[in-house]
């Protein structure tokens, strides 16, 4: 017995290593399916590296940031000039956009359309990645002590980054969209047609189960659909890069984000999340679907006021059976019975973001 | 046939075994996973290179001791998968098996030589990764995909990578 062990140690040794994790993976799926827990083995390694991360980028940004805003100021006075005349090519460009949104609100108004509002949301520095191709996670240096918690979305200003994983107190671990195990949902913004966004072992993103015989081109923009429940509505992703038949019946279809996923220094959590109809003051005045309608409709003169009516009401809490408005407008009612039903999607590019 | 024995026993007697300052054998394999995590933020394409398994490798051909090859390289992928989205134990099974397999294989050959180091671990780490993608798909049921150009170019670029980082690790190793 002892020469067999002795014979061999070494295989007994990988055999029992191996076992052990085997078995210590085994109850992290039993746990993970349960419960969103933390190893603390995990939380070890990150709580060690992420400080020392965090040191080098924020001295690393502060010598960058000394260079750059103190000493290395070649060319500005031009770049100053042209930003001017770029602000101001913009302005006439707002004026124009401006009434565009404002006959959208109104069109939203009168459908009763529920938006979701990004309401708060953090800035934070990216300091770690998780180091290989087959998991793109990203390091930032804000955790719960800041109120970041799991499943918020993460966003550059050029669009979506991901959605926290994990949460530390001051550190974060993001998933990045173009992991293979994440997913977004996903709306091709001219033909409406929704899938669902994953990434690729190489690091691409792809839409996925969109049906081969529809139509997608090539430089289509994609926006958040809403449907994951973690990125609101009408965020942009990227344009669509590639579309072509694949090997069953979905098209394959390779976008390009718009967000720099490989040179991300600083990222937005999206903290809070509302969701809301529009006010009045945010349609720009107080615009009613029955405003707009009665423009179209023709009046009916108005009643006389019945204050017969009015007492039934009050005293007998019953409905009257011809309740005829005090002060009605002429179609008052008519919004409820006319409007058409509600749309299943609206347009991704007029969700505001606040 | 006395010849060939002789020969083999020459050959043998030339496979040196190293050992490690222990500031060397701690600070590499932390600095690594350290490295590993910090450079892809600075230089994307820098996630394609696979540090801790280069160590892993190092390490376990020089000392030829199949225990400490499989410690080593259990801790350093445990390590490793603490810091990713993954459960604990993918990467530290697939080292653990390369760190067992390189010590081995650190006692039959030369190990030394440029060459041999580029096949070595082009080889380790084409095994490494159909290790890890057996125990994600087996294992944990996770829906990642194989993709042959992919890791092909990434062994190419770990193997180039191996045999300058080996020969800057040589330096620090002495004969036990």
């Amino acid at each position: 017995m002892e020469s067999f062990l002795s014979r061999h140690k070494n295989l007994i040794a990988l055999a029992l290593v191996l076992a052990g994790q085997i078995v210590g993976l085994a109850i992290q799926v039993k746990v993970s399916s349960a419960q969103g827990g933390m190893s603390l083995m995990r939380l070890w390694s990150i709580s060690t590296i992420t400080p020392v991360e965090k040191l080098l980028v924020h001295s690393q940004r502060g010598v960058f940031d000394g260079w750059s805003n103190y000493f290395y100021l070649r060319g500005v006075r031009r770049e100053n000039r042209e930003l001017r005349a770029q602000i101001e090519e913009m302005r006439l460009q707002q004026v124009r956009l401006q009434q565009d949104a404002l006959q959208a609100r109104r069109l939203q108004a009168l459908f009763d359309f529920k938006e979701q509002f990004i309401s708060q949301s953090l800035p934070a520095q990216v300091i770690g990645s998780g180091g290989t191709d087959q998991s793109r996670i990203l390091y930032i240096d804000k955790g719960s002590n800041d109120g970041v918690k799991v499943d918020m979305a993460v966003i550059a200003p050029e669009g979506i980054v991901g959605k926290i994983l994990r949460v530390l107190p001051s550190t974060s671990q993001a998933l990045m969209i173009n992991d293979q195990l994440s997913g977004v949902g996903a709306t091709l913004e001219k033909t409406r047609l929704q899938g669902i966004l994953a990434g690729t072992p190489n690091g691409t993103l792809i839409i996925k189960y969109i049906m081969k015989d529809e139509k997608v081109e090539p430089g289509e923009s994609v926006a958040t659909s809403g449907g994951d429940r973690i990125f609101p509505k009408g965020l942009t992703i990227g344009k669509v890069a590639e579309s072509s038949g694949g090997k069953d019946m979905f098209l394959n279809i390779r976008v390009t984000p718009a967000a720099n996923l490989s040179k991300l220094e600083e990222v937005l959590v999206v903290t809070k999340v509302v969701e809301r109809q529009r006010t009045a003051e945010e349609t720009n005045g107080p615009v009613k679907a029955s405003d707009i309608l009665s423009e179209r409709l023709p009046s009916v003169p108005q009643k006389p006021v019945e204050p017969n009516a009015k007492t039934d009401v009050t005293t007998n809490g019953a409905k009257p059976a011809n309740p005829a408005p005090v002060e009605a407008t002429p179609h008052a009612n008519a919004p409820k019975a006319a409007a058409p039903a509600k749309p299943k999607a609206a347009p991704a590019d007029e969700a505001p973001h606040q | 046939m006395s010849e060939l024995v002789a020969g083999q026993s020459r050959f043998r007697e030339q496979i040196e075994v190293y050992s490690f300052s222990w500031p060397v054998a701690v600070l590499a394999p932390l600095l690594a996973i350290f490295l590993q995590a910090f450079i892809p933020i600075k230089i994307h394409f820098f996630d394609v290179f696979d540090l801790p398994l280069l160590v892993t490798i190092y390490f376990a051909m020089s000392r030829r001791n199949p225990i400490t090859g499989l410690l080593q390289g259990s801790i350093i992928g445990l390590v490793q998968d603490s810091l990713t989205r993954d459960m604990i134990g993918m990467y530290g099974i697939s080292k653990t098996l390369v760190g067992f397999a390189a010590s081995q294989l650190g006692g039959k050959i030369d190990s030394d030589n440029p060459g041999s180091r580029f096949l070595i671990v082009l080889t380790f780490y084409l095994g490494h990764q159909a290790v890890y993608f057996a125990v994600a798909r087996g294992l944990v049921r996770q829906p990642i995909d194989w993709h042959w150009a992919h890791e092909l170019l990434g062994a190419v670029a770990n193997a180039l990578l191996a045999v300058i980082l080996f020969a800057v690790l040589d330096r620090f190793r002495q004969r036990a």
